[in-house]
């Protein structure tokens, strides 16, 4: 499967005044992949798909698209659709003139436009809504409105600037459900620019992170969540345990805790994901096993994050998920003391 | 031995293709930065230049300046301009905010009769204030008796001058104390008042500090407008020589450009520290209301609403005794002595004097400033707003569109006599005629018009362009789909107000007519000057009635397009 990627990035570089935006970015998109770019806000990753568009123009670097350089193109002789955060949909143009803005500029025939219109809503989930002004529609029925504007011309690359930050929880939820379906039934090569690490998670087939305008990990959802390349995205992915610990003769000690490590002798810190503390079930004899005690229960409905510190680790203090109903059963509340075990092969080291 | 040194400048900046309509957009905002150019940066050089001159054109550097300096007489008139405007400025200050007030933080009944009784003296040359009170308390005015009561020996001069200004600058200082003071958070007196604040307390605590940027920029706009003024001093100022007489005076009557010119970077100096100061204020006054404060809305006091709409009563019933005095002396046939209803001033304005003529001009001038005024500004607003590449034209437009603010128009028509009367500029067929009196009325008001055109634009989403780009529709499509359709409401009012200070203007066409292309406002000074003071106040209120009849087209225009372009709206 040696297929050339469909969208190669090379060497990009974005400086603004004095401040590097992007520095070096080197990324390879296969055809049909959905990608996302994830990070905190300021790390360029809203720049990188700027510059994808030709909205903003690299400082240096080139781009590739389906085996064309399209370095220096203007945003019009590109092929993407696009869809903002803030929707973009023209407020006097009701939704059929709206998704059809582009088909009319390409001298497509009436009742081809028409069907393809109907189509397209019935795509998005919203048919029947051809007379609506946008005013007249929720935000998560307007991103479907501009999704579907995107989608008309079938380009061959779409778009996604942080689409569902507008939109309120339950809403979020649903239509990055419905974009994914939709992407997978389209095979449109698709970008999504987030910061919100669970919707990376859940919808892509490949999640960039980034930080300070560099790439720190390319990765499937799961590759970044169990096997984090820097501390950077262990901490950024997901809830994290962060443990101060020393790597001495072969060995990797935190509190009482000792576990086989290589490399040289060095000061490191531990990190546990939340879910790779258990309370159970707790085999006797286990070299794992610690007691510890609760200092806090932040109660989030199923389940709890429970705050417990262990003289076994030096009395740092520890984060785990407890469901609801053992800790009932266990009657466990503030101050009770508890046994924990760690799942050593979880442990990641920086 | 060679040393290779690292030459930054040699890796050239990634640029992308242009496509033919981005070359497009450059090509108008060129357009329209030469027009800026040709027509307000040259005339304001040409002043600059003219100053520096002797009479023969050497150059003399500050020979002018040091022999303004050495001439009393002109020194005097700078030290009138200066105190007058400074009167004004606080006689005004304090009445428009306290009507200001009453209408934003009272309850009290009629707030727009109001709001629109205090524009009245928009709707005409300011001078109409002017002939007005003369009427008054002129030679033979009616309260003329109870006017030498209070110890002023005569109206004519400072008295005179004081008073019509500060019926004249009145809606304009009133226009940005309302602004300030609706800007106001009502999360601030809510907590005021968790506390126990006394209402005292509060008013200095809270609204007074609220409104302070907005009482400098009120001052300074009032005291510059004072300032630059013509038309109240040419009619009512007598022997009491300001700044803006002598310019005429020096330019018109001696034919000394030099100190002419002397004279009018004097007159620029305040508006240009005016608008400095503004630029800066207004930034704090944005910065200072977030998006999630709440407006302040007064609740019901009985007695503080009386007293507050009394007072508004006051301020009403002097900007009406104003306009209806120049109404009655219209149509008075022989003042003082017979004072029965005729239309003889009309007549002999509109016929004998010609004056009909030059109402045509002033229609014909201010239809022009309405219609390319908005279309220059507005396409010029798009262009810097939503389009992208040729920065340095984007930093020239962006700068001339704001500078006119800051040009009196008796500058910027001095600029144009030097300008366009200099005896090799290919541009000089225009001198004299009506377009360059609408390029220049639209250079003198592009500023006001350019902010409003920005703040429109600004309501829109910022992402149209570039999702028109992606579906490979220039921009000059959406343009006219979407852009100027949601505009239309602001495109309105900037035609209205280009139309209306068209017609009223005086100071800046007062130097570019010839008698073929007078126009009305200019026809009045005239008849003034000849004595024929009934004809002039007769037209004065034709050009008022003029104004209204358009400012109520204007609102017709509004409601129809608004039916047509603003259905989305309702939602």
């Amino acid at each position: 499967m040696s297929q050339p990627p469909f969208l190669e990035l090379l060497h990009i570089r974005k400086d603004f005044g004095s401040f590097t935006a992007l520095q070096d970015i080197n990324l390879a998109i296969r055809k049909g992949e959905f990608v996302c770019f994830l990070g905190p806000s300021g790390c360029g990753k809203t720049t990188l798909l700027r510059i994808i568009a030709g909205l903003e123009v690299q400082t240096s670097g080139r781009l590739l698209q389906a085996g064309r350089d399209i370095s220096l193109l203007p945003p019009a002789l590109r092929d993407y659709g696009i869809v903002f955060q803030s929707y973009a949909l023209f407020p006097n143009l009701n939704v059929t003139d709206n998704v059809a803005y582009g088909l009319v500029n390409r001298r497509t025939p009436r009742s081809e436009i028409k069907q393809r219109v109907t189509d397209l809503l019935k795509l998005v989930g919203l048919p029947g809504s051809e007379a609506k002004f946008p005013g007249q529609l929720s935000g998560g029925q307007q991103q479907r409105i501009a999704l579907a504007r995107a989608l008309a011309t079938a380009p061959g690359l779409l778009l996604l600037d942080e689409p569902l930050s507008a939109l309120d929880a339950l809403e979020r939820i649903r239509l990055r459900q419905e974009i994914r379906a939709l992407q997978q039934k389209l095979g449109v090569t698709t970008i999504m620019v987030t910061h919100d690490q669970e919707e990376a998670l859940s919808v892509a087939d490949r999640i960039v992170v980034m930080n300070h305008g560099v790439i720190e990990q390319v990765g499937t959802p799961l590759d970044i969540y169990r096997e984090p390349a820097s501390p950077f995205v262990a901490d950024f992915v997901g809830k994290i345990n962060i443990v101060p610990a020393r790597v001495a003769r072969g060995e990797l000690r935190f509190g009482s805790m000792c576990l086989p490590c290589d490399g040289i002798d060095r000061d490191v810190r531990v990190y546990l994901r939340p879910e790779d503390v258990l309370a159970r079930p707790i085999a006797v004899g286990d070299p794992h096993v610690f007691e510890a005690s609760i200092d806090k229960i932040e109660f989030l409905g199923s389940y709890c994050h429970v705050h417990v510190a262990s003289p076994a680790l030096d009395g740092h203090r520890l984060m785990v998920y407890l469901s609801l109903n053992f800790l009932s059963e266990q009657s466990l509340q503030v101050g009770s003391s508890i046994t924990l075990k760690l799942l050593p092969e979880r442990i990641k080291v920086f | 031995m060679s040393v290779v040194l690292p030459l930054p400048s040699l890796v050239r900046a990634v640029k992308l293709r242009q496509h033919w309509v981005d070359r497009l957009a450059h090509l108008f905002i060129a357009l329209i930065a030469l027009v800026l150019v040709a027509f307000l940066a040259s005339p304001l050089l040409a002043i600059l230049l003219q100053a520096l001159q002797g009479q023969e054109g050497q150059f003399v550097w500050f020979d002018n300046f040091v022999e303004y300096a050495k001439t009393p007489a002109l020194l005097g008139s700078l030290w009138n301009s200066v105190w007058v405007s400074s009167v004004v400025t606080l006689i005004v200050l304090p009445l428009s905010f306290a009507f200001a007030y009453a209408l934003t933080r009272s309850c009290m009944p009629f707030k727009a009769l109001f709001r629109g009784i205090t524009l009245i003296p928009l709707l005409a040359p300011s001078l109409l204030s002017a002939i007005s009170l003369i009427y008054w308390f002129g030679n033979q005015g009616f309260l003329k008796g109870w006017m030498q009561g209070l110890g002023f020996d005569q109206i004519y001069g400072a008295p005179g001058i004081v008073l019509a200004e500060c019926l004249a600058v009145f809606p304009h200082t009133l226009m940005i104390l309302v602004t300030a003071l609706s800007l106001s958070d009502a999360r601030l007196y809510e907590a005021a008042e968790a506390m126990g604040t006394s209402v005292l307390r509060k008013f200095f605590t809270i609204t007074l500090p609220g409104a302070k940027y907005g009482l400098i920029s009120a001052g300074l706009v009032t005291f510059t407008l004072v300032m630059t003024d013509f038309g109240i001093p040419k009619v009512i100022g007598g022997n009491f020589n300001v700044l803006a007489t002598d310019v005429f005076k020096l330019v018109i009557g001696q034919q000394d450009f030099s100190k002419g010119a002397v004279v009018a970077i004097l007159l620029l100096a305040p508006a240009v520290l005016t608008f400095g100061v503004d630029h800066f204020v207004n930034r704090r006054q944005t910065a200072m209301l977030t998006a999630r404060a709440v407006p302040y809305s007064p609740k019901p006091v009985p007695v503080y609403d009386r007293l507050m709409m009394l007072y508004c009563c006051a301020i009403a019933a002097l900007m009406l005794a104003m306009l209806g005095m120049a109404i009655f002396a219209s149509f008075a046939t022989f003042w003082p002595y017979n004072l029965s209803p005729s239309w003889r001033h009309y007549a002999l304005g509109l016929l004998d004097a010609e004056v009909g003529t030059a109402f045509f001009n002033s229609l014909t001038m201010a239809a022009g400033t309405a219609l390319f005024g908005t279309l220059i500004v507005f396409i010029g607003a798009y262009l810097l707003e939503k389009t992208k590449g040729a920065d340095k034209l984007h930093t020239l437009v962006r700068l001339l569109a704001v500078l006119p603010m800051a040009v009196p128009g008796l500058v910027l028509g001095l600029g144009y006599i030097f300008f366009f009367n200099a005896p090799d500029n290919p541009l000089g067929f225009l001198y004299h005629s009506l377009t360059l009196l609408t390029l220049c009325t639209i250079v003198h008001f592009y500023t006001t018009g350019h902010l409003t055109a920005v703040t429109a634009l600004k309501a829109l989403d910022g992402e149209f362009e570039a999702v028109s780009a992606s579906l490979k529709v220039p921009f000059y499509k959406t343009f006219w789909r979407v852009t100027l359709p949601v505009c239309a409401p602001a495109l309105i009012d900037m035609a209205r107000y280009f139309f209306i200070n068209a017609m009223t203007t005086i100071s800046a066409v007062v130097f570019l007519y010839s008698p073929e292309t007078k126009v009305a406002s200019i026809a009045i000074l005239n008849l003034d000057e000849a004595g024929e003071m009934g004809a002039a106040a007769a037209m004065a209120v034709l050009i008022a009635l003029s104004s209204t009849v358009a400012t109520l087209l204007f609102m017709l225009l509004a409601w129809w397009t608004n039916r047509r372009t603003q259905a989305w709206r309702g939602g």
